[in-house]
């Protein structure tokens, strides 16, 4: 029997990070972002208002794929690829549970790309997080879905030839209402991103750009180095201006000749603030948030932070109504009137 | 009537629809099983349709069938051959006399016999010139334009009066057989509620066939199937193999008390369950359409652990693709039935036709030691008490069941005696109790080895399963060696120990004899018949029908060891038979083995059983 924690005013529990640390321990490599994603989620748990319970983590194949065993909820640790399938299932079976998949670049984007796309076009309200170090590392470093074209691994050791997938830009192909993409390196923003992506209703898929330190060490050191993660990391918040730099003087701007955005200097040129965009995640019409997936450095900062919210019909909410009105209208109420309902025959 | 008429009964016949594709045969064929069960015949039907939607107008590859069974006795069978078959036209004439009895009839629309059709089916000759419908009582009715000419007048388009000439057909098969035209009239003022001219339309035209029939010189004879004489009175409502199966698994769902989840993706010829699940929301069904076969079960699997009766549906290629997962839901010892409406294979294979090649597939197609539970329905009908059953042994043995059906049985139909809801067993899913202080996810029930179920929501018992190898009682992640022995030593014995709650293997015909005729799943019908046939001929056979598979029944060896012989008899090339040679070595197993798409006919097994009795 567990001990009960303390109870607020709403008759619930109060719970604290400690509760959904399992007795498991952690078997990450030393210094893997993992951890830090892990700390994260468990650090919000308590904070999203559902009982200890209540919480399914299910996760796909791949070093990230163990995260289940290490927090303390319900957990199904599946198999490779499946775990949006297995996820559905969960929270359609009982939509009142809080269902979080955990999942990596191979595991999502390769063998289980199609489980991925229908679970965002359905719309379940579940909360994927997508741990992306653009390498297997669970299988000792092949390329990935996500591996940068020319990048040297152990099935691509002259440089990768394949085009890489943008996680973002697959979610909006798929109709997803909920992207964002943040770093390992900035606790803060990734609390932040989940702590909202939890909130949402509806699937929310949460990208976030992990350091594998044993074989794509630095993968992402372009954003995430000090020398230029402040010119090439643009943290987007809604309704606020696109403005990055070390002190916040740059910004993004639509070029309307060339319909492309493009990163000005305020003060030069004669660019002024009001030329700034102004983040707007909400916007159901996402020309402009995937043109904000879609840069990146060199030649653009990195955009990072909830890139689209956007409130839409989820998938157990119609299906309950639908339900509810079948029910309504139906004869049927018990096994024995489907049976003896139509032609019967007396012999 | 007339009384020119002579009125001949007949124990049973059997009667087959052949048609375009677009010509309505599959509904002349269930209006005719329908009126005739109404009437009180017992019966069996079995639809035969191409894998195309539409193949060419007029072509064999177009040609699409229903068989008709009827009897005063008891029908185990779509049957043999045809006593009757209706041809609409040249193709399906062709396609289907090999089918028919020496001397049947046969009823044709002499309308759609020309020569741009007879060049269609591929005739290289008119078939009433050179002799090969010699023998045949042949009843040539211009039945598209009767079809026109009762429906004169009635300013309808030209499709919609030829759509009606089936019912033409249909008419006269009535008069033929002596049947009422009610019920049919009942059944088109139901379908044609909001276009009520079609409803006078086809009565019109069933009339019209009906007593144009009574003026045809070569049906100067009728037939009357009396009604079935049987000792099991009752309720009886005709249904599919496929409907069958829908409803036993929802009756699962409401004797356990728990929700029924489907996990599906379309395949021919599964999808009818789908279908049937997919409008039973009233009924508290969730029937998800999955993006493919994987998530079909995996879907489900997450639904099982998430505490629902959790189902998937699918056919012999789906079943592969599902082969990983079932390993998952065999680890993480989850309630689960997988139905494979089996076709033939392999790969596509022959989707509309039926099949019992994938028993390998079900007892050994995937990594690992992994065993689990396989069973298969016998009878259109007694679908539904296997998918019931099927539920039963999964929720109560936590494993996944593997329900093995095939097209003759999920298409063909037959009338189901309404079971009382009351007299099924009880379901008891072993569910773990909230705050239970000794719950361990892997600790077992010393006699059965089966596992608690932890639903998630459940207060106090969270813990974490999947595919890795859990330790014994704790379910923490271990790779320790003498652990996964005893892991897998539980896995397997868990499913052998549910031997103690299935039934023994019931014999029928002789008890002890010379030949014991082994057989399972759909082949019952077929089998039945030419055992008791021979029975009742004086032999001495009996017929051991398996519905259990693993485990096996625990009377099996003693059934085995009362006859001089033993053959099994299966429509693939001797899967069971060498399942049946691991399991007792100490016997001689005799095959009989056919793999052409089509079920067994009574006079082959005969033929083969009487040739097995004679050599000795």
């Amino acid at each position: 029997m567990e001990e009960l924690n303390k109870i607020n005013e709403e008759g619930l529990e109060v719970l604290t990070k400690q509760d959904f640390v399992s007795d498991q321990e952690v078997k990450w490599c030393p210094g893997c972002g993992d951890y830090v994603v892990l700390a994260a989620v468990q650090s919000i748990l308590p904070e999203i208002g559902k009982k200890k319970e209540d919480v399914v983590f299910v996760s796909g194949i791949g070093c990230s794929s163990r995260f289940p065993y290490y927090v303390n909820t319900y957990g199904f640790h599946g198999i490779h690829g499946r775990a949006s399938a297995i996820s559905s299932g969960v929270k359609i079976a009982n939509p009142n549970l809080s269902v979080w998949q955990i999942t990596g670049d191979g595991d999502s984007m390769a063998i289980g790309g199609n489980h991925f796309i229908h679970l965002i076009r359905r719309n379940i309200d579940i909360n994927v997080i997508l741990l992306n170090n653009k390498i297997y590392g669970l299988t000792k470093g092949q390329a990935s879905p996500t591996t940068p074209m020319g990048s040297s691994t152990k099935s691509s050791p002259e440089g990768s030839i394949e085009p890489p997938f943008r996680p973002g830009l697959l979610t909006v192909g798929a109709q997803g209402n909920f992207f964002a993409r943040v770093l390992d390196t900035n606790p803060k923003m990734l609390r932040e991103a989940i702590t909202e992506a939890a909130l949402h209703k509806g699937t929310s898929i949460v990208e976030v750009l992990q350091n594998c330190v044993i074989f794509n060490n630095q993968v992402h050191s372009i954003v995430t180095d000090k020398a230029n993660r402040d010119d090439n990391q643009l943290h987007l918040k809604h309704g606020e201006p696109m403005l990055f730099g070390a002190n916040k003087e740059k910004g993004i701007r639509l070029n309307k000749d060339t319909l492309k955005l493009e990163q000005v200097v305020i003060g030069e040129n004669g660019v002024s603030i009001d030329d700034i965009l102004v983040h707007n995640a909400k916007n159901k019409d996402y020309t402009l948030q995937l043109m904000l997936i879609h840069m990146h450095p060199p030649k653009m900062p990195l955009a990072l932070g909830v890139i689209r919210s956007v409130d839409a019909p989820e998938y157990n909410e119609l299906l309950e109504k639908k339900m509810a009105e079948t029910k309504a209208k139906s004869p049927f109420r018990s096994m024995n009137d489907l049976l003896f309902s139509g032609d019967i025959f007396e012999l | 009537m007339s009384d020119k008429t002579k009125v001949v009964e007949v124990a049973d016949v059997v009667i087959k629809f052949a048609g375009d594709s677009g010509d309505g045969m599959q509904l002349t064929g269930t209006q005719f099983s329908e009126t005739s069960a109404f009437t009180g015949n017992d019966i069996a039907t079995f639809p035969d349709y191409p894998s195309e939607i539409r193949a060419p107008q007029g072509t064999i590859a177009g040609v699409s069938g229903f068989t008709v069974h009827i009897g005063h006795k008891k029908i185990h069978t779509s049957g043999d051959l045809a006593d009757v078959l209706v041809a609409m036209n040249p193709a399906a004439l062709k396609a289907n006399l090999k089918w028919v009895k020496r001397g049947a009839t046969i009823l044709i629309d002499s309308d759609s016999f020309d020569q741009k059709n007879y060049d269609k089916a591929g005739y290289k000759s008119n078939p009433f010139k050179d002799n090969s419908l010699v023998g045949y009582n042949v009843v040539k009715a211009p039945i598209t334009t009767l079809t026109q000419k009762a429906l004169e007048g009635m300013n309808l388009d030209i499709k919609t009066v030829t759509r009606s000439k089936n019912m033409f057909a249909l008419g006269m098969l009535y008069h033929i057989f002596n049947k009422n035209l009610e019920p049919s009239e009942k059944y088109f003022e139901k379908k044609f509620k909001k276009n009520p001219v079609l409803i006078t339309a086809n009565k019109k035209v069933l009339k019209a066939g009906f007593y144009f029939a009574w003026t045809v010189q070569e049906l100067d004879v009728t037939y009357k199937v009396l009604p079935l004489k049987t000792t099991e009175s009752g309720k009886y409502r005709n249904i599919t193999g496929n409907v069958a199966t829908a409803w036993g698994f929802i009756a699962a769902a409401e004797k356990s008390k728990l929700p029924l989840f489907l996990g599906s993706y379309p395949i021919t010829p599964a999808s009818e369950i789908l279908h049937e699940l997919s409008g039973r929301q009233d009924m508290g069904v969730k029937a998800f359409q999955a993006e493919d076969e994987i998530a079909g079960i995996c879907s489900a699997i997450g639904a099982s652990f998430a505490g629902n009766l959790a189902i998937t549906t699918t056919s012999g290629p789906g079943l592969s693709l599902k082969s990983e997962a079932i390993g998952l839901a065999i680890m993480t010892e989850l309630p689960l039935v997988i139905v494979n409406v089996q076709r033939g294979g392999p790969s596509t294979g022959l989707p509309t036709k039926t099949e019992q090649s994938d028993l390998f597939q079900a007892l050994f197609g995937r990594n690992g030691d992994a065993a689990c539970i396989v069973m298969a329905a016998s009878s259109s009908a007694d679908c539904f008490l296997y998918a019931f059953y099927a539920a039963k042994m999964a929720l109560e043995h936590m494993t996944p069941v593997i329900l093995l059906t095939d097209g003759y049985l999920a298409n063909g139909s037959e009338l189901l005696k309404i079971p009382k809801i009351e007299d099924l067993p009880e379901i008891k899913a072993p569910l773990a109790k909230a705050n239970d202080s000794d719950y361990k996810p892997f600790k077992r029930d010393p006699e059965t080895l089966v596992r608690t179920w932890a639903v998630p929501g459940t207060e106090g018992l969270r813990h974490r399963v999947g595919g890795l190898e859990k330790l014994d009682v704790i379910g923490s992640v271990s790779h320790d060696p003498l652990n996964h022995q005893i892991m897998t030593n539980f896995r397997m014995d868990k499913v052998q120990k549910a031997a103690a709650n299935i039934p023994d293997l019931v014999v029928h015909g002789d008890k002890n004899g010379d030949l014991l005729v082994v057989g399972w799943g759909g082949t019952f019908g077929g089998l039945l018949t030419a055992v008791q046939e021979m029975h009742d001929e004086g032999k001495k056979v009996g017929l051991a029908h398996f519905n259990y598979i693993m485990p096996l029944p625990k009377n099996t060896l003693d059934v085995l060891s009362k006859f001089k012989k033993i053959i099994v008899c299966e429509l693939n090339m001797g899967q069971f038979a060498a399942y049946l040679r691991m399991n007792f070595q100490q016997f001689e197993f005799m095959q009989f083995n056919k793999v052409q798409g089509l079920p067994f006919m009574v006079s082959e097994l005969k033929d083969k059983f009487n040739g097995i009795l004679e050599s000795k």
